[in-house]
């Protein structure tokens, strides 16, 4: 064991703290993490604050301001590993909606005093401004993979984190396919696996909040959805962009799903 | 059980009010059950109490990508084929420990005790299925010279020879059944401890086993008429007559041996999402990751095994790159080794015709389709095509 624990920072922009909370709700293994490393920097759980640098800066949520762009850089310079966790931080999350929209009329809208605010034309994941050594997929994280990570990095080995399908979990779990027997439109198939197939463990379809598993056949899923199921464009673009939705390829098949919706 | 009155290979008949002495004779025996259950509008093998958890009155309705239940002949027990699940996710289970490590004062400490291995009675295991295990035991377990093995698997082996296999020949094939096809349905050939055959005031029983025999004794069986093994054969006749699909067999390992460059690949493989639905729910497919993990601490060490998938991109990665980069790639080599390669291997297919690939793949491929495809390309593409590798 190195004589001192790592020190771990843990970072919020642009997001709900969902993430953060799925640390904290780690109960009694969040004693035992307490144990194992020093955490120097976690404004949501304690005040105190060491100085960088730190070993592993874990960051939730997206870019979206233009002091985040900047922060984002200094905590780059912070930490020895960097890790995006959640939604937000590896894709732009929910707020990235906003990308095809026009932000200055959506501030209009919701706030009061929009010329107080300060934003960017976007909301964009982590990796679009500095290097990730990680990224954690999932609206929340979940709390295995996240222990999962931390264990990993601790003792050097690579994290056990599957990129395969969401099916292929469902399947282990002994739960029966929503699509097959009861026509859902679940995502599972081009979604990344990791949630423990929480949705369909409770017979509905899966949302895809881990994002696009590695090579996803979205096109073929599609296809399926739409002449079998009788699902329209609409319902494809809508589906590909929930927490994911400005992460490729979902990103670029929803643009697709758009414009055939518009009649392209 | 020396004086054993009713013979291994002999038929009896079980009266459908006497059904329920099946359960009582193998609680007695000491085994748990395992069999037929709705849950979430499928028919699951799982454990099961007594013979009102089992589905009665109820069918399948199988095709690509789909399956619902439906009303079936109310008194029926075993009308719907086969559901998601098999016997093999009891024999070589989907998540299994393997060993732990504890690490103390600088000492590994190995926690590997014997597994548990439970005593389970199968009830309703199909004729394909009794096909698939024969294929898993070569794959796992069978210790003859001369055939390959993958490795022995202890668990496997042991919960295995436990085991009590009471088949249910099928008299009604579902949507995506071709077990006629290969000859491993739809009456059972053997493998089997019982074998039962559905008719409306009980069941035509095959006595397969001295342990079946036993079983069997303590049942209130009489000796079937003439009528009912009448019956019970035409039924299964009728049955393979309707297999809700057909796929040719003689030459596929040929035909797949010269198909490797065919354009009809391309065409699947847009389909084909590479979920791995199909090796999930395949009673034959074997393919496992075993993965290492440690806690927080670093002292407790765990060796675990899963389930794993010929269609998963890290399935095959090496220092090298992944072996199947493309999900052309990843289904050719899918589909060649269940009608193919498997021959090589365990001197048997890989396949056993049970449907339930296509019945789970979400798009519905369909592998008799596919062969289909590639027999009709292979009459197209009268130029041979080279064969390369690297894909
Ligand atoms: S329920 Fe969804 S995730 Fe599960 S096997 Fe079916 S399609 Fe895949
Ligand atoms: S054949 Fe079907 S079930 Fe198998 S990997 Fe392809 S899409 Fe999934
Ligand atoms: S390949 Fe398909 S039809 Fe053949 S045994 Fe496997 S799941 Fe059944």
């Amino acid at each position: 064991m190195p004589s001192a624990p790592p020190k771990v920072a843990v970072y919020k922009f642009s997001s709900c703290d969902g993430c953060q909370l799925q640390l904290l709700n780690l109960e009694t293994k969040l004693l035992e993490l307490v144990g194992a490393v020093e955490i120097a920097y976690f404004l949501e759980a304690r005040r105190r604050v060491l100085p960088p640098p730190y070993d592993v800066g874990l960051v939730e949520g997206s870019v979206s301001t233009p002091e985040e762009e900047d922060r984002i850089q200094q905590v780059r310079r912070d930490c020895k590993y960097l890790v995006a966790i959640g939604a937000c931080a590896t894709s732009g999350g929910i707020q990235a909606l906003r990308n095809w929209a026009n932000v200055e009329e959506y501030a209009r809208y919701v706030y009061a005093k929009p010329e107080y605010l300060s934003t960017l034309e976007t909301a964009s994941p982590v990796a679009s401004h500095v290097f990730i050594d990680f990224e954690l997929r999932g609206c929340p994280v979940n709390q295995y993979q996240l222990l999962e990570l931390v264990s990993a990095l601790l003792t050097g080995r690579k994290p056990n984190i599957s990129t395969h399908s969401l099916c292929i979990e469902c399947k282990r779990l002994g739960n029966t396919c929503v699509l097959v027997a009861q026509g859902k439109p679940c995502l599972g198939p081009i979604t990344q696996v990791g949630c423990g197939a929480l949705c369909p463990k409770f017979n509905r379809a899966c949302y895809g909040c881990f994002g696009p598993m590695e090579q996803p056949n979205i096109p073929s899923l599609g296809q399926w959805f739409t002449e079998r199921l009788g699902h329209t464009p609409r319902d494809m673009k809508r589906m590909l962009r929930l927490f994911n939705g400005y992460l490729e390829p979902f990103k670029q098949a929803s643009e697709h799903y758009e414009r055939k919706e518009k009649g392209g | 059980m020396t004086d054993q009155k009713i013979p291994v290979g002999s038929r009896q008949f079980l009266p459908r009010s006497a059904f329920e002495e099946l359960f009582a004779a193998l609680h007695k025996e000491g085994y748990s059950i395992v069999g037929p259950k709705v849950t979430d509008g499928a028919v699951r093998m799982q454990p099961i109490g007594s013979v009102a958890e089992m589905p009665q009155g109820i069918r399948d309705n199988q095709d690509g990508g789909f399956y619902r239940l439906e009303e079936g002949e109310p008194e029926l027990w075993f009308e719907y084929v086969v559901g998601p699940n098999g016997p093999k996710e009891f024999f070589f289970p989907a998540q299994l420990p393997l060993f732990e490590f504890h690490v103390q004062g600088g000492r590994f400490d190995l926690d590997a005790g014997p597994p548990q291995v439970p005593k389970l009675a199968f009830l309703g295991v199909r004729p394909c299925e009794l096909a698939a295990i024969d294929v898993q035991d070569r794959v796992f377990g069978r210790d003859d010279p001369g055939t390959f093995r993958c490795e022995s698997e202890p668990w496997y082996l042991q919960i295995r020879q436990e085991a009590l296999l009471i088949a249910v020949n099928c008299t009604r094939p579902g949507g995506t059944c071709f077990c006629a096809s290969w000859g491993t349905g739809p009456e059972a050939a053997g493998g089997y401890d019982l074998a039962l055959t559905e008719l409306k005031d009980g069941f035509v029983v095959a006595v397969g086993s001295k342990r079946g025999a036993a079983l069997a004794e303590n049942l209130s069986l009489r000796a079937p008429s003439g009528a009912e093994l009448e019956l019970a054969t035409l039924k299964m006749e009728l049955a393979r007559e309707h297999m809700g699909r057909q796929l040719e067999t003689p030459d596929l390992k040929q035909l797949l041996n010269e198909s490797i460059e065919f354009p009809e690949w391309d065409d699947v493989a847009r389909r084909c999402l590479s979920c791995g639905n199909c090796t999930m729910v395949c009673p034959t497919c074997f393919c496992c990751t075993v993965s290492d993990g440690s806690d927080l601490s670093g002292q407790e060490i765990t060796r675990t095994r899963f389930w794993e998938s010929c269609f998963s991109h890290q399935f095959t990665y090496t220092i090298a790159g992944p072996e199947r980069n493309t999900i052309r790639g990843r289904y050719r080599h899918w589909l060649r080794h269940k009608l193919c390669t498997w021959w090589d291997q365990f001197e048997c297919s890989g396949c056993v015709g049970c449907g339930r690939c296509i019945t789970w793949c979400p798009v519905g491929i369909d592998l008799t389709e596919e062969a289909q495809r590639l027999r009709e390309g292979s009459t197209k593409h009268k130029k041979r095509l080279g064969v390369s590798h690297g894909e």
